[in-house]
């Protein structure tokens, strides 16, 4: 696993990552569209991500939340755009209230998916993203994702080591 | 990199404060300079009441901060607290290394491969 690039664009709240894994593209297409799998990576260890509702199809959604330290829960969703197995999905996701209702007062991102085929083998992920603006950036970054960092840094330096 | 711990009930205030468009646009406007309350007030179609209400809401979760230049009060970003473009970025960056770490970890676990559902 490798991140190849990344692009960042403050001017017009956009990222594009680029990571190239060692792995046929069914298997990291799987990562996305098994629940169970998607559990184990898209929240941080201290805070896992339990999927509700999962609707992986064209104006599907996905509910879910996550489970923090203290037992705390944050809802988040998917909105589904557009599904094109095993190579893109464009989806938006943002966040819930305790009930699991969409909380259209909170920011959300619209992101793009891209995997392919390496021609040398192995599979490239690309995930572009947009964010509406600087405040919603904001607001989402003070939105439970400090815990995240934290823990994501964590995990990180713990491979370094 | 810094990484600010902020307990729920600064989270909370945050978010109330930024849950209202006016005083999004007020962040928005004193991030890029600082203000005073009077020049905002012009801005909005609301008495310099309202808009100063405003300010003091966005001051109490600590995303502004206002300081007294002679009869005017300048409204300026706490930069602690909303962070500039290029800084957010950082972390939406890092949240997704850490993504694509556990991806990468879940693809070399030999239970992980080859299994289709």
């Amino acid at each position: 696993m490798t991140v190849t690039n990344v692009h960042k664009n403050p001017d017009d709240c956009t990222m594009t990552i680029t990571a190239e894994f060692d792995a046929p593209i069914e298997h990291v297409w799987e990562l996305w569209k098994d629940p169970r799998k998607l559990e184990r990576w898209w929240g941080p260890p201290t805070y896992p991500a339990t999927m509700v509702d999962f609707d992986l199809s064209p104006g599907g959604t996905v509910n879910y939340y996550m489970t923090g330290p203290n037992g705390e829960h944050a809802g988040g969703w998917w909105r589904i755009f557009a599904v094109d197995a095993p190579h893109s999905l464009d989806f938006e996701d943002g966040f819930s209230d305790e009930k699991g209702v969409p909380n259209p007062t909170m920011p959300s991102t619209i992101s793009r998916v891209t995997l392919s085929e390496k021609p040398t083998g192995g599979t490239r992920m690309t995930i572009s993203s947009k964010w509406a603006s600087l405040v919603h950036m904001n607001q989402m970054i003070a939105m439970g994702m400090e815990e995240g960092m934290t823990a994501a840094m964590g995990q990180i330096d713990g491979l370094l080591a | 990199m810094v990484v600010r711990t902020l307990t729920q009930d600064q989270v909370d205030e945050m978010f109330h404060a930024l849950a209202d468009a006016t005083r999004r646009d007020i962040v928005s406007r004193v991030l890029h300079s600082e203000c005073s309350v009077s020049a905002l007030a012009a801005r909005y179609d609301m008495s310099f009441a309202a808009v100063q209400k405003h300010v003091a809401v966005l001051e109490r979760a600590r995303i502004v901060t206002k300081k007294r230049n002679g009869r005017e009060q300048l409204v300026q970003a706490n930069i602690d607290a909303v962070r500039d473009a290029a800084r957010v970025l950082d972390q939406f960056e890092e949240l997704w290394r850490g993504r694509i770490v556990r991806m990468g970890d879940l693809l070399a676990q030999p239970k992980g491969k080859g299994k289709k559902q």
